[in-house]
């Protein structure tokens, strides 16, 4: 059996396809192509562009008395109201660790679910927390206060 | 027709057919025939699209109860129970908040042997992650991932995963009080990139964890959306995946000759005389047999088979059958010892205090405690990059199938468990005595918490020690001997700690009875 020697191909110059091959790799590149766009189209659907969720916007009554630095928590809500001099500001109660809603102790807020722990100011004292409790947007038109979980303010910002 | 048969024997023809119908329906069913000879016993295994997953003979060392203790197919038979309670539980249980409930307390305390259905499948599904576990450390302590085993080995690792999340997604669907908050924070560790995100100033632009929570739970809150999503993955998406995993690895275990066993197995197995075992409910070969009897002693063809191997039917399948039925029974004991919990319904505003996770995952939650993103997904990735690479570095061939085989043995084992349980038990007990970072300087960036935190510092010492194990045995095997005895006795320590020393506010308490009282 003799070996002929082939011509030596480069990169530049590569082996040539034959049609055949080439309709079948080109086939075979359509088909992967098509359900691969296809299964783009479709990975959209678990992502709702509606959010089944109740709203984040509720309007809360303080009672008469709120002692400056005391909690009001209205019921059903994760979120702590205060007065004081300076006006009324609201913090949310949901550890910003792992979701967990935080109680009210004597020092501050604790969180039952992994022990962080953060001041009456929202900010973290201990723990795994790594963000500080934000403070939530409360608009106050003729005596009526409403508070939006879903707008933060930054920390210190009081309405009268 | 033919002519000459006269339209009483058509009938008669006829009469005969539908009478050995039955007989015919189960010869064309089941073709080999009982498996009584070597030849019927084989195709009794590869004509069974089931069976043949299995080979049709299987080495004598496989059946050795010492070679595996029977811990895969424990897993397998623990599975089975799942899977059949489950979908008897699913004729009661309704995926909607609160009739999920209602619906749990019904099987529980109305339907006919619901409690107990529930209860084995509780059960079951423990029994699985531990059997699963354990199957593991056989498979590692007997250098069973070699090759060519080690994709087979990645496959495992993928069992685990979907094991651990088929717990996981069980325990949500109850809808009390434990299922509401391991959802909760379950979707905010998925959540949990944005501390590197948010530390980096970056999730405005990026946020994979905001998505990822988006998608767990079809919505920005917990409710009826996250509940279907975890039913669906619960009774739908993770078991046809186990079962396609699980396909791959039996049928791996098949192409990849049988379980792992010593070069000399056949010299050690020849040396114990089997002559009880073999033949088992057969037709002796009469001729051979008498040949024999005649002359006295030990001739190659009787009794052995070739290379040491029996028929898979019925020593193995017998042995599976025997695990299976023992399994069974200990999830039958277990049901009936304890009943499954359930909590109060689910309340939003009230999280449990403590709240704690089933045991298997008592370990990540002591992690998470340190922080969420290291604990919930850095170090579960770095774990399973760390098991999923062994089989890639370990390539040496000493000790193979060998139980503790290959450098070090059983005193690096030992060693190894002083460093993997001393290690978290120094840094657990500084961190809850001392407190960490944030206690000590409290204006410290988050960042540096994420990556310097007890969970990471174990991490870290258990990296450092196996490597150094890699320079003190000159093997990889004992660097990986030394990580995978780590990492088990870490998963312990964490457990233990998490189970029995955390109290509410995930204080340190030295034992549960020594809680505030509510």
């Amino acid at each position: 059996m003799t070996v002929s020697a082939r011509p030596a191909r480069s990169r530049l110059d590569p082996e040539p396809i034959s049609r055949r091959d080439w309709l079948g790799l080109s086939s075979l590149w359509a088909a992967g192509g098509a359900l691969l766009f296809g299964l783009i189209g479709v990975l959209r659907l678990p992502k709702a562009a509606v959010l089944d969720s109740p709203s984040k916007r509720f309007q809360v009554q303080l009672p008469a008395t709120l002692d400056p630095g005391a909690a009001f928590i209205p019921p059903g809500r994760a979120v702590a109201v205060f007065r004081d001099a300076q006006g009324v500001y609201a913090i949310s109660n949901i550890c910003t660790h792992l979701g967990c809603v935080v109680k009210t102790g004597a020092e501050g807020f604790e969180c039952p679910c992994h022990g962080s722990r953060f001041a009456f100011d929202g900010s973290v004292t201990k723990g795994p927390a790594p963000r500080p409790l934000p403070w939530l947007k409360v608009s106050v038109r003729g005596g009526a206060i409403t508070i939006d979980e879903g707008a933060t303010v930054p920390p210190g910002t009081k309405v009268a | 027709m033919e002519t000459d048969m006269t339209p009483v024997d058509a009938l008669r023809a006829f009469g005969r057919d539908l009478l050995s119908a039955p007989r015919r329906l189960y010869e064309t069913a089941f073709r080999g025939g009982p498996p009584s000879t070597d030849r019927t016993r084989s195709t009794f295994v590869f004509g069974n699209v089931f069976l043949h997953l299995h080979s049709v003979r299987t080495h004598r060392w496989s059946l050795r109860w010492t070679t595996t203790f029977g811990l895969g197919i424990a897993g397998v038979s623990a599975f089975l129970i799942t899977l059949a309670t489950g979908i008897l539980l699913m004729l009661y249980y309704k995926p909607l908040p609160d009739a999920a409930y209602q619906s749990i307390k019904d099987i529980h305390f109305v339907v006919p042997t619901g409690r107990l259905i529930r209860n084995l499948h509780r059960w079951a599904a423990n029994v699985m992650v531990v059997a699963v576990i354990l199957h593991m450390a056989r498979a590692f302590y007997t250098a069973a991932y070699r090759k060519p085993r080690e994709f087979n080995w990645l496959i495992g690792i993928g069992l685990l995963v979907t094991t651990l999340g088929l717990s996981f997604t069980g325990y949500l669907l109850p809808w009390d009080q434990l299922a509401y908050w391991a959802i909760t924070i379950g979707a905010n560790i998925a959540q949990s990139p944005r501390e590197v995100t948010d530390a980096l100033g970056i999730t405005q632009y990026f946020d994979p964890g905001g998505l990822q929570r988006l998608l767990l739970l079809g919505s920005d809150t917990v409710g009826a959306e996250a509940l279907i999503r975890f039913f669906l993955l619960h009774v739908m998406i993770l078991p046809l995946a186990l079962a396609a995993l699980m396909a791959v690895h039996f049928w791996r275990i098949r192409k990849d000759g049988g379980m792992a066993r010593p070069a000399d197995a056949d010299a050690r197995i020849a040396a114990v005389r089997h002559d009880e075992t073999y033949p088992v409910f057969t037709e002796a070969p009469a001729k051979t047999y008498h040949l024999a009897a005649i002359v006295r002693g030990r001739t190659p063809a009787v009794g052995r088979g070739p290379e040491n191997t029996v028929p898979s039917m019925p020593h193995l399948f017998y042995a599976e059958l025997g695990v299976l039925m023992l399994t069974l029974l200990l999830c039958l004991g277990l049901s009936l010892l304890s009943d499954a919990p359930l909590k109060e319904l689910a309340n939003p505003n009230v999280p449990e205090n403590p709240a704690k996770a089933p045991w298997y995952f008592l370990g990540l939650q002591e992690l998470v405690s340190f922080s969420a993103f290291m604990g919930g997904v850095g170090i579960p990735m770095i774990v399973i990059l760390g098991l999923a690479l062994i089989p890639y570095l370990d390539r040496e061939s000493q000790g193979t199938g060998e139980w503790l085989g290959g450098p070090g043995g059983w005193r690096l084992v030992r060693r190894s468990a002083i460093v993997g349980l001393g290690a978290p038990l120094i840094i657990e007990s500084s961190a809850i005595h001392f407190g960490w970072l944030r206690e000590w300087f409290p204006e410290i960036p988050q960042l540096a918490v994420t990556l310097v935190n007890p969970a990471t510092l174990l991490t870290a010492v258990y990296a450092l020690y196996s490597i150094w194990c890699i320079r003190r045995y000159q093997s990889a095997r004992a660097g990986a001997v030394g990580l995978f005895t780590c990492f088990l006795c870490g998963f312990v320590v964490l457990t233990v700690i998490g189970t029995y020393l955390r109290g509410p506010n995930w204080a340190f308490y030295w034992s549960p009875a020594l809680w505030p009282g509510h």
